[in-house]
């Protein structure tokens, strides 16, 4: 538990062997609520730091999704695509959304760790 | 929070339920308390409850041709049976929606007027201002409105209020004495499942909250779920799906206006039935579990025809589902249109009301 990062728009990375799992924050699940669709990226895809990764829609709003590191995804979580309230069920665990093969570690101190995350959250 | 926001009698459960509140219609309403879904589930399948106090309500008492009521909205209340209730529309001189509200005939003489939270004001004056006499009312203040919809509902109430609800028939009411005031139990409701509309004094709403929430197959639901609720069926929403630019036969409610009767529009509905026009509320179903919502853009072919006035995901139908505005040839059954906004984009295909049609409405 040790190596997840945040970023300011709710995501969170787990890093193991260069690769980043992605998926939205506890916090941010609770505030979507219901969560009825998740896009996500087709494996390939080439993504940015802090750019578009996916979208989410809930019953009160739909927002975006942002990498919270560069690399390509090379895993998709599937089951969101029938059963998507899984994230609001686990969001930091089942819940999670792509494996990112990440291309630069260094990007990791631009993100907050979980403590820096859980004042930031107190700070909204 | 608004410190402009009106509060309904049971504002301070609602937060100690610890519903997520928002504004809605110049009062401080509960969206939800365990989650929509839920929420929205468990009135498809028992029965929830909801806090409705926000309504307004207007009160009338006198000749109802004598006085001009009888001319004032789209449909006739002179020839609603006592103890039955109508809805329909309160229209501009250009057709246009000011109100969709419901009419209860109380007595020979004597109408409730029930109407949506954010017209309360302006229904009033433009009613009062077209009665040539009469005693016109707002009792919104002091009345309170509670609604229990579901399928077990009639038995919830049966078992807390008296046998007598068992028999009223959709579109009806009962005057009745509850916990020892004045009260109304009105079979009607805005989910598509059997339910009630209980109006009694907004003092005495708390205590029939907590003796309905004690039944354990009654829980709250907020608008959030309600909203989704109306949708399922394709009820219009007021400020979305009609408003005062809107006409009711371009919303395809033609079946609540009766032409054979006076009404302030009339004239305008005659011309545009005549002439035809140009838009068409239509509604239609996304091709997978994106939501269409309120300013989408929908287009045909390529090309703009309209715009989404509500849109959610359905629970029921696991996808989403809409209603819009289009020009009318595009409006037809089974025609395929492309819900559009910013870098969003759906499929979905023109189709019939109500969307949920399994409901428990006239069990």
């Amino acid at each position: 538990m040790m190596n997840i990062y945040f970023t300011k728009e709710h995501e969170w990375v787990r890093v193991q062997d260069g690769v980043g799992v992605v998926g939205i924050s506890e916090h941010a699940a609770h505030e979507l609520g219901d969560i009825t669709f998740v896009e996500l990226p087709k494996i390939g895809t080439v993504v940015e730091q802090f750019k578009l990764l996916g979208s989410i829609e809930s019953v009160k709003a739909a927002s975006d999704i942002f990498a919270p590191v560069s690399g390509t995804v090379v895993k998709i979580n599937e089951a969101l695509e029938t059963a998507p309230e899984v994230v609001n069920e686990s969001a930091q665990e089942a819940g999670w959304m792509v494996w990112i093969k990440m291309n630069d570690a260094s990007e990791l101190t631009k993100l907050m760790t979980r403590d820096q995350y859980d004042e930031y959250l107190k700070s909204l | 929070m608004d410190e402009k926001l009106k509060l309904t009698p049971l504002n301070a459960r609602h937060r100690s339920l610890n519903a997520l509140m928002a504004p809605f219609g110049g009062w401080d309403m509960p969206i939800q308390y365990a989650g929509i879904i839920a929420e929205h589930s468990w009135c498809r399948e028992k029965a929830a409850l909801f806090d409705i106090c926000h309504m307004g309500e207007f009160l009338f008492d006198g000749d109802f041709e004598g006085d001009g009521l009888e001319d004032v909205f789209t449909f006739s209340i002179k020839t609603i049976p006592v103890g039955r209730s109508r809805y329909g529309f309160l229209l501009n001189e250009e057709g246009g929606v000011i109100d969709d509200l419901i009419v209860f005939r109380l007595a020979k003489n004597r109408a409730m007027i029930v109407v949506n939270a954010a017209t309360i004001a302006k229904d009033f004056s433009i009613i009062k201002s077209r009665l040539r006499s009469g005693t016109f009312t707002d009792i919104t203040d002091e009345t309170g409105k509670i609604d229990l919809q579901g399928p077990l509902a009639r038995q919830v109430l049966v078992d807390a209020i008296g046998e007598q609800i068992a028999q009223i028939p959709y579109f009806t009411f009962i005057p009745m004495q509850l916990l020892g005031c004045e009260a109304i139990v009105s079979r009607t409701g805005y989910t598509g499942e059997l339910g009630y509309e209980i109006f009694l004094p907004a003092g005495k709403v708390g205590e029939l909250w907590d003796l309905l929430l004690r039944d354990e197959r009654v829980k709250p639901a907020g608008l959030g779920a309600r909203d989704v609720l109306r949708l399922e069926m394709g009820y219009s929403l007021y400020g979305h799906d009609i408003d005062e630019t809107i006409t009711p036969l371009e919303a395809g409610l033609e079946g609540f206006v009766k032409f054979g009767k006076e009404f302030v529009g009339k004239q305008a509905l005659l011309r545009q039935k005549e002439r035809g026009f140009a838009r068409k509320k239509v509604a239609f179903e996304v091709d997978g579990r994106r939501s269409p919502r309120q300013h989408y853009d929908i287009l045909c072919s390529g090309e703009t025809v309209g715009r989404v006035t509500s849109g959610v995901f359905s629970p029921m139908l696991g996808r989403g589902i809409g209603i819009g505005l289009v020009k009318s040839e595009a409006a037809g059954i089974g025609t395929q249109l492309t819900i559009s906004h910013e870098r969003v984009s759906m499929e979905a295909t023109v189709c019939e009301l109500p969307f949920y049609r399994c409901g428990s409405l006239r069990a």
